[in-house]
């Protein structure tokens, strides 16, 4: 199955009108707009009552949507689902999840707003793990749905939760970033990483970047649009991972048209996942600008 | 929201930042809805504004009331959403249907 990439999530506080307006301008791969943390609230209507709005209309039709919206133990997490899933969010991520009875509640939620409104298009979930509880448990949220699309680590919260702080090293994060990868590829689906949040670090923000792509995540979640081309940077394939991605695609396809079960690129045998790191590689590079879309 | 809604407490929504809109709601003693608009653009989308103003306050039902949007160069369902969201709060309403809006 094709994998939709999705190295960028851009947050963009539904309280910010400007934001709200502009963020499909700087074309992350998902636009994440928040109810939730970044909105005060006295404000929790009427950012509400903007995401629905601009959900709906034509800047956001042709790239994806998700909204963080606020727990459903708030008095605001149910009217948020109302609004935004009749509005047509592609995800819901699910703020501060502990156990795998938050993910199942909203599911429930979601499931019961769709049937009501006859939306056909299944609602995605996102969860944020921010706590210790939620990563000791990561593997029951990130296999509990299949609405889960991925688990993204909420890193500022959970490093209160270890009483700890944050370093530019991110060595009070190994262990949570190591077991959301875990458990996100066991359940094969997408794992994103946590914020950075100095906006003016570009090297910092680079080299925490290539880390977690290193690891294995899929992307990050971002603050400031101006780190999305060195984010989209940091994810860019070398062009001798290319020219590998086209060769190994190449001997598929040879392998394919001639009735071949084996894929073989040099006399060695090509296995499947190879295959589909090579295609994931070959998307990148279209994303990146790197090779045509046709190529 | 099919009765119609005459009593209604003052109200405000939005701010007075670029992209966005400040509109305030107030009870009118006259029936209708009267619409007091300041914009930069109002010489070319004045009357655009004050439509989509009066077609999203009738559309809520709302009668005797008092709009003033203080455009600061606001899209259309920026305009929207500020309209819907101080008239809303005039009305007390938290968990308005979504259908409607």
């Amino acid at each position: 199955m094709k994998q939709k990439l999705r190295r960028s999530m851009l947050f963009v506080p539904g309280s910010n009108t400007g934001m709200v307006c502009n963020a499909f301008i700087y074309q992350p791969d998902t636009v994440m707009f928040d109810l939730e943390d970044s909105v005060a609230l006295s404000e929790k209507d009427s950012a509400r009552m903007m995401v629905f709005h601009a959900l709906q209309h034509f800047t956001y039709q042709n790239i994806e949507t998700a909204v963080r919206v606020n727990p459903l133990s708030s008095p605001f997490g149910l009217q948020d689902l109302e609004a935004v899933i009749r509005a047509g969010a592609d995800i819901i991520r699910l703020p501060k999840t502990d156990t795998m009875d938050d993910v199942l509640e909203m599911e429930q939620e979601i499931a019961h707003i769709e049937n009501r409104i006859g939306r056909e298009k299944k609602t995605l979930l996102l969860a944020a793990i921010e706590s210790a509880l939620g990563v000791v448990n990561a593997v029951d949220i990130a296999r509990c749905s299949k609405r889960m699309m991925g688990i993204a680590l909420g890193a500022e919260d959970f490093v209160r939760d270890l009483r700890t702080q944050r370093t530019k090293e991110g060595t009070e994060l190994s262990a949570a970033r190591n077991q959301i990868l875990l458990a996100a590829r066991a359940a094969k689906i997408g794992a994103f990483d946590s914020v950075f949040s100095d906006v003016k670090d570009k090297e910092g923000f680079v080299h925490e970047a290539q880390y977690v792509k290193g690891l294995g995540f899929d992307g990050k979640s971002l603050i400031n649009p101006n780190q999305i081309p060195w984010l989209h940077k940091v994810f860019e394939p070398s062009k001798k991972e290319v020219d590998w991605a086209i060769e190994v695609c190449e001997a598929a396809k040879d392998a394919k048209e001639k009735g071949f079960g084996v894929v073989s690129l040099d006399g060695k045998m090509v296995d499947a996942p190879v295959v589909l790191r090579a295609e994931w590689i070959l998307d990148l590079a279209r994303a990146s600008g790197v090779l045509g879309e046709e190529q | 929201m099919n009765t119609l809604h005459v009593h209604l407490q003052p109200a405000h929504a939005g701010t007075l930042e670029s992209s966005d809109a400040f509109v305030r709601v107030m009870p009118n003693d006259q029936a209708g809805v009267e619409i007091v608009l300041e914009s930069s653009v109002a010489e070319i989308y004045g009357d655009a504004i004050e439509a989509l103003v009066l077609q999203t306050v009738l559309s809520m039902n709302v009668d005797r009331v008092k709009v003033t949007v203080q455009d600061k160069g606001a899209l259309d369902f920026v305009i929207k959403a500020r309209v819907q969201t101080a008239l809303l709060r005039a009305l007390g309403v938290n968990e308005p249907d979504w259908s409607t809006l």
